[in-house]
């Protein structure tokens, strides 16, 4: 029995036709996400990142009824699409990839948003700044939202625009403009995107994953480059907002699997509904309210096309890497304590960030040179971390100070002259370590050499570095920064 | 000529030949000829003593472990050395301990807590601390568990010349744990014995003017206790949990401390096992069915995965940052006991109350509106009585 209509309704039963209750209330779900949230402008450009698998084509239907001529209230927002394919690291033939890209391409070419499909191997091309937390406030910080649309469209106009007018007349222009360039971008011709993969770089990154031992950190470094990726496409495109299709299911496991992994301060970045680490270009994750069940209910019932594309741990057992055992744990859990995966979230949605909003406008070297959260490694006294370094002191003979044996002697001398010559040599794993977080020290301890990172990832290890160096040369001539708050 | 009179190396390799042989039959021999020439290499390699693994500290002796934290190989008194180190380090770092405090030391005969008495000796007379030792125990009244570690803990009394003080649940509250769980059943009873002890420990500690009470909680429960947090959803808890020892703002609040927060269970077995201390190791008649089981399988799984992983855990439970706008449990008195406590009633109250009434599941899950009428002594309603005397088994 249908509980909201009262009448028989049975929503399990796929031959009778779909039920609207559940279909409005899937729907609503996601509108009052976004709403809830105000953080996407009207007009305002969103990257969705699809990987092909339910959840996302999920949120890429939601959003293209969202923006239907025919719906209720319509959102706001021009909407591209990115796909990044990492067949290349799971193993897959050519033949198997331009298989995998023609079927997205027909999914993706029936909704008629433009769409990119990228390469991981592409990761070997991207520029070092990336990597550089651009000082832009996040979005949706405090503010009255109104004033901050204002903001928003009169920075986005082109040319001249209407003479400046009172509040009630700039915002009827302001969305009229933004209609139009609704209805051009319903017109245009999405660029057709054939996949070229040039086979040195596919070796090359095959190269990287086969030095690093473990499946946990192999995960977690794709998942890193993946994202470096899909933000980098997202920047050189003109798009503000990135979104991802994480379903409360996967939060969950991705929850726990970060709290295994050390990834305690950052855990509402990575499973919170905002993620404003990169600065001007903000991820959120309008999903996470839906579990994994509703998903493919919905996906089933409304015929909402997907893809299964093998992924590293696919058919891997479960004791392979630690997000293979955290999804079996919370998945078997789930089964004798239906409440699990929706506690878990709860739990994340209390969870903030250490150190605030602060930590926006902190310095870049403060930063995680690879997941660009803040560093967790202060080695505060009586801490986890001190009592790791401390087992680590006493299990060894006592020459860790010495200068490992990678280290080229002519190392020392290049420091001073400004390291231009220094960038012939790639970081040590030790040079790397003191840039990272705590879970990507993990990561990295567990590749057998980092020389096969891609390059920008090396170049701007190196200029920050340098940059260290640099203030510590100078370090008794700088002034001490006010503690008391500033504004930005 | 049997086959005890072959040698070992002998013996071994005489059975690789034979799986070589039979697998042979059956195909791809060449691959098994050079495993079974790998093994070889292997014994032949121990055999000839020529290159012994050295411990990774000292370097002379041979190694005879390997450190489940770090995975070094280490040799006996070197192990001793940097557990001990590690532990007073803990201590230092974290100023657990002021010279001249009486500390009592909850002892239960586990290995935990064998090993912390032992260790606490050992560091105190060696740093000089100044503390006065004192072992305290608890008898919650499981026959088959509890007695026989009760026997263990007074060995280590005369072992290790500490007073010693047993404080039973019968004394204090009049219920037993066998009586407990007749009437609340499997599931749920850990509650009771939680709580219960906890307020035990700390009479115990009342009555004997301890200044400090420390227990054996290792790496492991520490973690196991974030992760089961995040499952349960227990902000409040999960914000506290990693903290070395708990904040003692109510007066006669007796503060506790984890001296081996750091140190993982495996290696705690390991330094019992190599000093042969006597402990009771048996896991409790009542425990198969507690929810802390599912988060212990998953650290266990984890610790195989990475042994790192629960020194991970515990570093990001203690760098969780809870929001601003999150409501928080205040810290206040019970009005019938005066122990501490969040609501009205302190937990152990509201639970003995219900055991004492039949009502059984009165401590478990929400009872905030019942609280003013316990406190009145008035009986409860018929839906209310109907709705707590269901006890599941």
């Amino acid at each position: 029995m249908c509980q909201v209509d009262a009448e028989y309704n049975d929503k399990l039963d796929a031959r009778s036709p779909p039920s609207g209750c559940f279909r409005d209330y899937f729907v609503h779900k996601f509108r009052a996400m976004l709403g809830k949230n105000r953080l996407i402008f009207p007009g305002e450009k969103v990257l969705l990142a699809v990987s092909g698998g339910s959840s996302s084509c999920s949120m890429l239907a939601q959003v293209q009824q969202g923006l239907s001529k025919d719906a209720p209230k319509k959102l706001r927002f021009f909407p591209g699409i990115v796909h990044v394919d990492e067949g290349g690291v799971t193993g897959q033939s050519a033949e198997e990839r331009r298989r995998t890209v023609a079927q997205l391409e027909s999914i993706f070419r029936a909704t008629g948003f433009r769409f990119y499909i990228v390469p991981l191997e592409e990761v070997f091309c991207l520029p070092g700044h990336v990597l550089g937390a651009s000082c832009a406030p996040p979005p949706g910080s405090q503010g009255d939202y109104k004033a901050a649309v204002d903001r928003f469209i009169q920075s986005t106009r082109v040319g001249g625009g209407s003479a400046p007018s009172r509040q009630g007349q700039e915002e009827d222009s302001s969305v009229r403009e933004a209609q139009n360039l609704l209805c051009q971008l319903d017109t245009e011709d999405p660029p057709s995107g054939t996949l070229t993969v040039d086979p040195q770089l596919t070796g090359a990154l095959q190269k990287l994953f086969n030095s690093v031992k473990s499946l946990t950190a192999k995960d977690d470094l794709l998942l890193t480059l993946r994202q470096h990726l899909v933000v980098h496409t997202a920047r050189t495109q003109g798009y503000s907002m990135v979104m991802m299709g994480d379903s409360c299911s996967r939060l969950a496991v991705k929850l726990l699997s970060n709290i295994c992994q050390g990834r305690g301060a950052s855990l509402a970045t990575d499973t919170g509904f905002c993620d404003c680490r990169y600065g001007d270009v903000g991820i959120v994750r309008p999903m996470r309210d839906y579990s994994s069940k509703e998903i493919a209910f919905y996906n089933r019932m409304f015929g909402v096309p997907s893809l299964f594309i093998p992924g590293l741990d696919t058919k891997s057992p479960d004791k392979a890497s630690i997000q293979r055992l955290a999804e079996s744990f919370v998945t078997r859990l789930q089964a004798d304590f239906p409440s699990t995966v929706s506690t878990i979230y709860r739990t994340s949605e209390k969870l903030q960030t250490a150190g605030g909003s602060r930590s926006a406008d902190a310095e870049p070297t403060a930063k995680c040179l690879l997941c660009l959260c803040a560093l967790d490694t202060r080695q505060a006294e009586a801490s986890a971390f001190h009592a790791t370094l401390v087992s680590e002191k006493l299990s060894q003979k006592r020459t860790p100070e010495s200068c490992p044996a990678d280290r080229p002697p002519d190392g020392q001398s290049c420091a001073s002259a400004g390291g231009r010559c220094c960038s012939s040599r790639s970081p040590t794993p030790t040079d790397l370590k003191s840039l990272l977080c705590y879970s990507c020290r993990l990561t990295v301890q567990d590749m057998t050499a980092t020389e096969f990172l891609p390059p920008y990832i090396v170049s701007e290890a190196e200029r920050r570095m340098r940059r260290s160096q640099m203030e510590e040369e100078i370090a008794e001539f700088l002034l001490p920064e006010d503690d008391t708050e500033e504004v930005a | 000529m049997t086959w005890c009179n072959l040698s070992f190396n002998f013996q071994v390799n005489l059975i690789m030949a034979i799986q070589v042989v039979s697998k042979a039959t059956l195909g791809s021999c060449w691959s098994n000829i050079r495993l079974f020439s790998a093994y070889r290499l292997q014994f032949v390699q121990a055999e000839s003593s020529a290159m012994p693994v050295l411990c990774s500290h000292c370097e002379e002796k041979r190694a005879i472990l390997k450190r489940p934290k770090t995975g070094h190989s280490l040799c006996k008194e070197c192990f001793f050395w940097a557990f001990e180190e590690e532990v007073h380090q803990t201590i230092i770092s974290a100023c657990l301990f002021n010279p001249g405090e009486t500390v009592g030391i909850g002892a239960s005969g586990g290995k935990d807590s064998t090993v912390l008495a032992h260790v606490l000796k050992v560091l105190n007379e060696r740093y000089e601390y100044g503390l006065k030792l004192l072992l305290l125990s608890v008898d919650e009244g499981i026959t088959g568990y509890r007695d026989d570690s009760l026997e263990t803990v007074k060995r280590n009394q005369q072992q290790y010349e500490l007073p010693l003080k047993i404080v039973s649940y019968e004394e204090l509250y009049g219920w037993t744990m066998d009586a407990i769980v007749k009437q609340v059943g499997l599931k749920n009873n850990c509650t009771f014995c939680g709580v219960f002890r906890r307020q035990a420990l700390d009479r115990g500690a009342m009555m004997l003017k301890v200044d400090k009470i420390c227990t054996g909680h290792n790496a492991d429960d520490v973690a196991e206790t974030v992760l089961m947090n995040v499952l349960r959803g227990d902000i409040a808890r999960l914000c506290r949990c990693t903290a070395i020892s708990t904040s003692s703002e109510g007066e006669g609040m007796i503060p506790r401390c984890k001296p081996l927060k750091y140190a993982y269970e495996k290696e705690i077995v390991l330094y019992a096992y190599f000093k042969k201390l006597d402990y009771f190791s048996t896991e409790c008649v009542y425990s198969p069915n507690a929810y802390r089981g599912h988060a212990r399988a998953f650290l266990k799984d984890l610790e195989a995965v990475r042994p790192s992983a629960i020194m991970d855990v515990i570093h990001s439970g203690e760098n969780l940052s809870v929001r601003e706008d999150v409501r928080m449990p205040v810290q206040g008195t019970c009005s019938r006991c005066g122990y501490i406590s969040s609501q009205a009633l302190c937990k152990s109250c509201v639970l003995l109350e219900g055991l004492n009434r039949g009502l059984p599941r009165l401590g478990i899950g929400k009872h905030h509106r019942l609280h003013g009428k316990i406190l009145a002594q008035e009986s409860l309603t018929q839906e209310e009585q109907r709705k707590l005397k269901t006890a599941d088994f």
